[in-house]
């Protein structure tokens, strides 16, 4: 209780400049539920009370001192009547949702070109082989019928070793 | 049993079994094949196992009596499911063609079925990516803590929180106004959200590269999509089981209640669950069992396939339900704290006068007392039953509770990516499956021009799904979405899989199937199969396709809209469907299921009209050979 009304001298004192001491700090009407009703007295004159408003706003400025003095939090140490003030939070610079967004995208777009590059590579590929495999075709089925005209032995020795004559 | 359809020129359409064998060892045809049995099946696996299994199931389980549910639907998995999926292996691994080929081999009036079938697939895929889309948004949202769902924004002003998020919930909040934006009713369309679009783009865009070739591609996709959702189910089931009241899920779940079992709408919701768990009926199993080769064991396949799906469904309802226990009693604990704070605080007793333990009590002793001011405190009863019985399915469970139940763990950016990436994997899977199933026919049907790679052909059904998935990026989407998931995909399905079976059974000859069957794997498929195909499972399905349809007919048409201004709001409001709306649902439904009659009588007209001009050349030709015979030599 002590602690309290010190806290609360300190936080009037910080609010009006004034030197309010413990003394000015009353309590009344305490109850197990450790809850109970104060009021402060201006030091200038004991019978004169201090308005609730300026009380209130001593309050409100000091808030988070008086909670820390006794290491309460604004959910178990509330002030009837004076709601806390709720901290806003502060908004991202830029939505973190976009970034990820924008790697998964790039690296889908990536892989999408990488696919269809290496097919369009392939089919070039194959088409080509597929006009050479054709020359070399028609080249080969030459060679044998000229070779299956002659039914003698092919001598070696005198034979180079492309089977087409040269012009 | 020996009913059977005149079939004639059926052995002109299919390949005999020695030409089948013969392809085999040359490995000849441009039908494209598996690099392995693990891909097929992990494919399978992919496309029956998806977002139902995680958030149809527990919901179905939990509100039809819990264990007792499990006696229905395994029943009706071995009398309905296997058979059927057994029987779509085997007509595409013996015909070799896809889910459209297949249908107009066993006879050209049978196309309809492939239609109708690939008309299904298309209205699936536009929509399901739609939810793809929605659950890489809230993956991106994943990354930052604290997650953005965990609390309510302040309004403009900064003097408090938004009024919309103070009067329902955070996760509510961060559902239907800061992803979908939803218009409060299905006429306002209120625009197209370019966020839910950038997030629609991407999930098209990866499933085209994952489909860009087709099995070549997706059978390495797989690897991943198909086993990632099982690891992140164990994680969550682990991690679930560590947390407080996850246990009292897990009872809630299993706790049988044995009547329920006299209900027919039990049974009835069981069939379903069995026939669209499987993704029958689309034309996608057929098409992946056509790349296998003749010999592969489809019975076998079938069986592990499906018990891998019930397996499935069952381990993903406990892990769900570990957590739901886990939120449902921490909203118990925060409501019974918010009744005894308020209570010592009008009493002035001091703290730790009433706990959890002598609560009732102390309440019961209050109210005798003074009862005017318990009255006065209007204190909302806590009951842990109804907050474990908020069952909820479909988008709800996974955006709005299991977001919520995520915020409250410990590393909650942790668990939500994880479990945003889980639920990816199972819808990505899926569509491979739905994919497949719209573009095989729409080869079939030669609707693409010959020359054309199989890159251009997915790039432009991608490009055109993702065109006109456009309707459910706008404010009303949610509620095309709901309509289309209700009657594109319901009823169409259950006729294809009676037609299906019939035409296998009757048209095609059950003792020809037989012969194939044992031609493929050696032996003749067992009485159990006999009787199943031939009478039990074309029975059931007939069953569920009646009923279903009764309940969908008779019902009100009604959608459940959030609407801020409404008087029972955060509640969802029912609202009548417009006029026009009941047109959209015949298409819907209606000409899916009608592409069955429709297409055969029109093949049927056809033919007739062919076969008399062919008659009248022949007449011809005979009447012209006469006249030269007859001049004389």
């Amino acid at each position: 209780m002590f602690l309290f009304r010190a806290t609360l001298a300190f936080a009037m004192r910080t609010a009006d400049g004034q030197n309010y001491n413990v003394s000015n700090v009353l309590v009344c009407d305490e109850t197990p539920r450790v809850s109970f009703w104060f009021v402060v007295t201006s030091p200038l004159n004991s019978t004169l009370l201090v308005e609730r408003r300026q009380v209130e706003e001593a309050v409100r400025k000091s808030r988070n001192r008086i909670n820390s003095a006794f290491l309460l939090t604004d959910n178990t140490l509330e002030f009837l009547g004076i709601p806390p003030t709720l901290a806003a939070p502060a908004p991202p610079s830029s939505p973190p949702w976009l970034i990820v967004f924008g790697v998964v995208m790039g690296a889908v777009g990536a892989g999408i070109v990488l696919v269809l590059g290496t097919s369009v590579m392939q089919r070039r590929r194959q088409k080509k082989k597929e006009q050479t495999g054709f020359e070399e075709g028609e080249e080969e089925s030459r060679a044998e019928r000229n070779g299956a005209a002659s039914d003698s032995v092919y001598n070696l020795s005198f034979s180079d070793n492309d089977r087409l004559t040269q012009m | 049993m020996k009913f059977k359809l005149p079939n004639p020129g059926l052995e002109d359409r299919i390949l005999s079994y020695e030409q089948l064998d013969s392809l085999e060892e040359k490995e000849a045809g441009d039908r494209p094949k598996w690099d392995n049995k693990t891909q097929y099946m992990l494919t399978c696996v992919g496309f029956c196992v998806g977002l139902g299994n995680v958030w149809r199931f527990p919901y179905l389980c939990q509100s039809h009596g819990g264990g007792a549910f499990m006696i229905p639907f395994l029943i009706l998995l071995v009398l309905e499911g296997i058979p059927l999926l057994h029987l779509e292996f085997a007509i595409g691994q013996r015909i070799r063609r896809g889910g459209l080929g297949v249908w107009s081999a066993i006879h050209p009036y049978l196309t309809g079925i492939g239609i109708a079938s690939m008309c299904v697939s298309l209205t699936i895929s536009l929509y399901y990516n739609t939810i793809i889309a929605w659950i890489l948004w809230y993956f991106f949202n994943s990354f930052q803590d604290p997650l953005p769902w965990s609390q309510c924004p302040m309004n403009a002003n900064s003097t408090g929180i938004v009024s919309e998020c103070e009067r329902s919930s955070p996760v509510d909040y961060f559902w239907y106004r800061e992803t979908l934006n939803i218009t409060p009713n299905i006429e306002d369309d209120g625009g197209l959200q370019w966020w839910i679009l950038l997030c629609h783009i991407c999930a098209w865009s990866v499933l085209y590269i994952c489909i860009i070739r087709g099995i070549e591609t997706t059978g390495k996709a797989v690897y991943v999509t198909s086993t990632l959702p099982y690891v992140v189910l164990t994680i969550f089931l682990i991690r679930g089981l560590t947390l407080k009241g996850s246990l009292n899920g897990v009872k809630f779940l299993f706790t049988p209640d044995v009547t329920e079992l006299a209900k027919p709408s039990t049974w009835l919701d069981a069939g379903a669950q069995v026939f669209y768990s499987f993704s029958l009926a689309f034309g996608g199993l057929i098409s992946f069992s056509s790349y296998n080769s003749v010999h592969n064991n489809c019975e076998q396949d079938a069986v592990i396939i499906s018990i891998i799906n019930g397996f499935t469904s069952v381990y993903a309802a406990t892990v769900i339900y570990t957590i739901i226990g886990f939120r449902a009693t921490e909203r118990f604990d925060n409501c019974l704290s918010g009744n005894i704070l308020a209570l010592l605080n009008m009493f002035e007793l001091p703290e730790g006068y009433i706990t959890d333990s002598n609560y009732d009590q102390v309440v019961q002793r209050l109210n005798e007392t003074s009862p005017e001011i318990i009255q006065q405190l209007d204190l909302p009863t806590c009951n842990l039953r109804t907050f474990l019985s908020e069952g909820v399915e479909g988008t709800g469970l996974a955006f709005i509770v299991f977001t919520e139940a995520i915020t409250k763990m410990p590393l909650s950016p942790l668990w939500s990516v994880l479990f945003f990436i889980m639920l990816f994997c199972l819808g990505l899977s899926s569509m491979f499956g739905n994919i497949e199933g719209v573009v095989v026919p729409l080869q079939d049907l030669k609707v693409f021009p010959k020359s054309w790679p199989k890159e251009a052909i997915t790039g432009v059904t991608c490009m055109f799904c993702c065109l006109v998935g456009l309707i459910f990026l706008q404010g009303s989407g949610n509620y095309w979405l709901s309509l289309f998931d209700t009657y594109g995909g319901s009823i169409p399905l259950l006729v294809v899989a009676f037609c299906e079976m019939f035409s296998v059974v009757y048209i095609y000859g059950i003792d020809r199937f037989n012969d194939d069957i044992e031609f493929m794997i050696g032996y003749k498929p067992n009485f159990f199969w006999q009787a199943s195909w031939r009478v039990i499972s074309p029975l059931i399905m007939l069953v569920i396709l009646v009923f279903y349809f009764i309940t969908k007919v008779s019902e009100n048409i009604l959608y459940k809209a959030w609407d801020p201004e409404s008087d029972n709001f955060p509640t969802l409001e029912e609202k009548l469907y417009p006029s026009w709306i009941y047109v959209i649902i015949f298409i819907l439904a209606g000409i899916s299921a009608l592409a069955v009659p429709l297409v055969a009588v029109w093949k049927c007209v056809m033919t007739k009209k062919r076969d008399k001009l062919h008659i009248n050349n022949i007449a011809d030709q005979i009447q012209i050979n006469d006249e030269i015979k007859k001049i004389p030599a």
